[in-house]
């Protein structure tokens, strides 16, 4: 059959893919190319140079921001995906309890809710308690939004995974939590990871909440990246962005590789 | 022989919102005994099992397991096992991990921990699998596995539930052979649940025949094939001519009736304390064409034709009254008889079974 | 386990009642409150600050109709639109040409289109702030066909960072649809005389409208709140509601005017959400 027959062909749709993809990547690689670039301004190129790599892995304001975004970030996964586990368990193991349906939309709150008003709110809440602890109030919040995004993969895992090995568990004399210990956590560790790394990237990556809470001290990277941005653009931010979009892509490819590892498992 | 019970059921109901999954059921089941629960899909086999080993809960009534009443004991304290219909071996456990996880949580020390594991896996022969994930193996070995992680504990009772019907049909033959060696083997009590009448004829001591949430009858398994009490039992297992009788004396187990068919017999019945209209069941087997045709021999017209293989099945049509009609094809090419063509018939007087309405 | 079905529970309904639910109503206080001499604020029971997104007051105390933040809800509300109508047109024949590939190819192309999600997405818009800059690829490109001004800090530059900020949330629902088409309705299409474009309008379409409307909640619910793109790309010069609630609260500004923006804000969100939900129910009665 021609091509010009086939019914599933539509001329031009393969174009616009190409394009999108291009579309898509082109950005990324224009930082990436500047970072490397000798001059001052960051668009015109004057050759190659590696000195504001340099310049950025010696500035402490990047590093400090970059500190204070880990340590939010991993307390943040840590409490998101603890809150996360539990809750799914519940849910998905007692379909016909009370408030159930409620009780998964309350979890998947922060999903619906613009992060914007969300952020507000919680800053008014915070500032009227005299909760003033910057990183804390960090934590809390990133706990709070990163935790449906821990809960989607969990829930799913949990909903994929038949209960007959629960009650083969129980059958063999497995303890309630030695059952969940034993069997349960280990056949639905994709999803675990899935979210935790997940939550992590979403935390990593906030920005709105971040600056409505920031203090001074407790400056996150993005919030730090954007005061660099409202001052202009220098090769220099393109370095930084550059080594952020490579720790992005090696997370993506463990995570890749990780969940192809599991499948192939089963 | 007397033997002691191993469970007891006494008025379990269960129910799931509006549904009666079981409604006041009570029997006995007897240590070494291969107990079979028979049924359609939604008889409520299943859930009975799952109270047993502890999954469900009865709405009402209680259970006995060796004299103790287990109601409020938590699945994992009950000492009973279970071979899952999905078998749900833990695929990221190896056959020997999986056996032994019973055994460690009953607190078993390593070394009788694999020392029982090898035995297992012996009497399953499947010891060179015994680093396998259970995803590596065919659909009956890891029946045979399921089997060994259940027995390994050395259970007082076994539970089965369904767990030959993810086999092809060959494999399923060949197992049964090796369940029923398996229990006389070990001497524990198996209760099997299946829908497969075949199943529950060939392998059990006892065949408990449960249908809308109650039971139709208990019996072996010559009991509920050659004497079922009620329609519903004649006609789940095996094949069976209803017509409709009338009961016209009662005398012992005997009964004289007058069949539709214009005759006079005197047929077995069970149960039955009124005269008056009853139903007649005649297997389609017990009625002879021809040659064959013995007791009470009647003409009638072949109506429809199905050849089986190793049965021939016919419609013959008699005094107004369809009737199926299953012949064996013998050692020589049985002769066949054509739609259309009249035969001689006949039936033996106690080959008819009178069910109470 | 009956125990536990309670207390499982219990760190969820803490954590979102004590960071979402408990806040919004803090938020719906203040934005009837007083506004503070020096930045936060004085409870109160008034709608002052709602008056103030239509009225403004002159010296004297007088009122005057004032569209300046009715023209900045519009703004929001028409660029939130176009970004989801962008993103619905543009990922129609890219999820159509990825759902149509062999498994492998299907599988590299979804990674490849979510892969931009996992970088940061400050990084993403200021890449955009580079490329439409003047001495940037498209900004020279702009003045060399002979345009004008700067492509920066314009509604055109905010949309082109948001489609692309949102586009990925739009093709994988829309993808999904797709993927569940059966081939064999493409050909009943062709063998019952329709062209190829009429299969697409009468059969693809409609088996796809599902995809696209959950698409286009998610695209429109976060657009409706974007923060950055306007920021950056827009240089605070084209505000939209999410940097207009932002500006409110820095120190010595107006927190119940910001807090009564988030309410309608937050108002806007629940009428899609809603609007959403009774059609998926709807949907779910018909079949």
């Amino acid at each position: 059959m021609s091509r010009h027959h086939n019914v599933r062909h539509y001329p031009g749709a393969g174009l616009v893919t190409a394009v999108f993809f291009l579309w898509l990547y082109a950005p990324i690689a224009v930082v990436i190319w500047f970072s490397f670039n000798e001059n001052r301004l960051v668009s015109v190129w004057t050759g190659f140079s590696t000195k504001w790599y340099t310049a950025a892995l010696s500035n402490d304001a990047l590093l400090d921001a970059l500190r204070v975004s880990l340590i939010v970030a991993l307390t943040a996964t840590v409490v998101a995906t603890l809150v996360a586990l539990s809750a799914a368990m519940v849910l998905s193991r007692n379909p016909d309890m009370r408030f159930r349906r409620l009780s998964e939309t309350v979890v998947n709150l922060p999903l619906l809710l613009p992060e914007i008003v969300v952020a507000v709110a919680s800053l008014i809440l915070f500032s009227q308690i005299g909760f003033s602890n910057g990183m804390a109030r960090l934590i809390v919040a990133h706990s709070a939004f990163c935790t449906p995004f821990a809960f989607l993969p969990i829930r799913a895992r949990l909903q994929g995974m038949s209960r007959d090995y629960e009650e083969a568990a129980k059958d063999l004399y497995a303890a309630p939590f030695t059952a969940f210990r034993r069997v349960t956590l280990p056949l639905i560790l994709p999803g675990v990871f899935a979210g935790a790394m997940l939550a992590f990237v979403i935390s990593m990556d906030d920005f709105i909440t971040s600056n409505m809470l920031n203090t001074g001290g407790t400056t996150t990277l993005p919030v730090y990246i954007f005061g660099l941005i409202k001052r202009g653009t220098t090769p220099e931010l393109n370095a930084i962005s550059t080594l952020l979009i490579l720790a992005s892509l090696v997370l993506a490819l463990l995570a890749l590789g990780l969940s192809a590892r599991w499948m192939r498992r089963g | 022989m007397t033997r002691g019970k191993a469970v007891e059921v006494f008025k379990v109901s269960k129910s799931f919102g509006n549904f009666q999954a079981l409604d006041d059921v009570s029997f006995t089941i007897h240590e070494n005994e291969f107990f079979t629960l028979l049924g359609p899909s939604g008889c409520g086999k299943t859930t009975l099992l799952r109270m047993i080993a502890g999954f469900e809960t009865p709405t009402e009534g209680a259970i006995v397991l060796f004299g103790e009443e287990i109601e409020d004991l938590p699945a994992h304290k009950r000492h009973v096992n279970t071979v899952f219909q999905s078998y749900a071996l833990f695929p990221h456990m190896t056959l020997e991990q999986n056996i032994a996880f019973g055994l460690e949580n009953l607190g078993w020390d390593k070394a009788r921990r694999q020392a029982r594991v090898a035995e297992m896996l012996e009497l399953v022969h499947m010891t060179p699998f015994a680093k396998r994930r259970p995803d590596q193996l065919s659909g009956g070995q890891r029946q045979r596995i399921a089997l060994a992680r259940a027995l390994a504990p050395e259970p007082k009772v076994l539970l089965l539930d369904e767990p030959l019907s993810a086999l092809d049909l060959k494999l399923r033959q060949a197992m049964r052979n090796e369940l029923r060696a398996l229990q006389r083997q070990t001497g524990i009590t198996f209760i099997f649940v299946t829908h497969d009448q075949e199943e529950a004829l060939d392998m059990s001591d006892r065949i408990c025949v449960l249908g809308q949430g109650q039971i139709q009858q208990i019996g072996t398994p010559s009991e509920i094939y050659e004497e079922p009490v009620n329609r519903f039992v004649a006609a789940f297992i095996g094949e069976s001519n209803f017509l409709d009788a009338e009961v016209t004396a009662l005398d012992g187990e005997r009964a004289r009736i007058r069949t539709p068919l214009g005759l006079e017999i005197t047929a077995a019945h069970k149960g039955l304390t009124d005269t008056g209209p009853a139903t007649m069941s005649l297997r389609p087997e017990k009625i002879g064409l021809e040659e064959q045709a013995v007791g009470n021999v009647m003409t009638g017209t072949v109506r429809a034709r199905n050849y089986m293989g190793g049965y021939t099945h016919y419609v013959v049509e008699t005094a107004g009254v369809e009737l199926r009609v299953s012949r064996r094809n013998g050692l020589s090419q049985a002769e066949s008889y054509p739609v259309g063509q009249e035969v001689r018939l006949g039936f033996r007087d106690d080959s008819v079974r009178i069910l109470a309405q | 386990m009956r125990g536990f079905r309670v207390w499982g529970l219990v760190p969820a309904w803490s954590l979102m009642l004590g960071t979402l639910m408990v806040p919004l109503i803090i938020v719906a206080m203040v934005s009837v409150a007083d506004r503070g001499t020096y930045g936060g604020f004085d409870w109160a029971f008034n709608l002052l600050s709602y008056r103030e997104i239509l009225f403004s007051e002159d010296w004297d105390g007088n009122l005057a109709f004032d569209p300046k933040y009715l023209g900045i809800i519009g703004r929001t509300l028409l660029l939130a639109t176009a970004t989801t109508a962008i993103c619905m047109i543009l990922s129609l024949p890219v999820a159509y040409v990825i759902a149509t590939r062999s498994p492998r190819m299907k599988a590299l192309l979804i990674y490849l289109v979510t892969l931009p999600f996992w970088v940061s997405m400050i990084v993403r818009v200021y890449a955009w702030l580079i490329i439409l800059g003047n001495d940037g690829i498209v900004g020279r490109f702009w003045h060399w066909i002979g345009g004008e001004g700067t492509l920066l800090f314009t509604p055109g530059a905010m949309l082109v960072g948001m489609v692309y900020s949102y586009i990925p949330l739009m093709v994988l629902p829309v993808f999904a649809a797709i993927e569940k088409l059966d081939p064999a309705l493409l050909e009943a299409g062709a063998d019952l005389y329709a062209s190829r474009w009429t299969t697409a309008r009468r059969v693809i379409l409609p088996l796809t409208w599902p995809g696209l409307a959950a698409g286009a909640v998610l695209v429109f619910v976060p657009a409706l709140g974007t923060v950055l793109e306007p920021m950056l790309l827009g240089g605070g010069k084209q505000m939209m509601m999410g940097t207009l609630i932002q500006t409110q609260f820095g120190g010595g500004r107006n927190w119940p005017f910001g807090a009564a923006v988030a309410l309608v804000l937050l108002a806007m969100v629940v009428i899609v959400l809603v609007l959403n939900a009774r059609r998926a129910m709807h949907r779910e009665t018909r079949a």
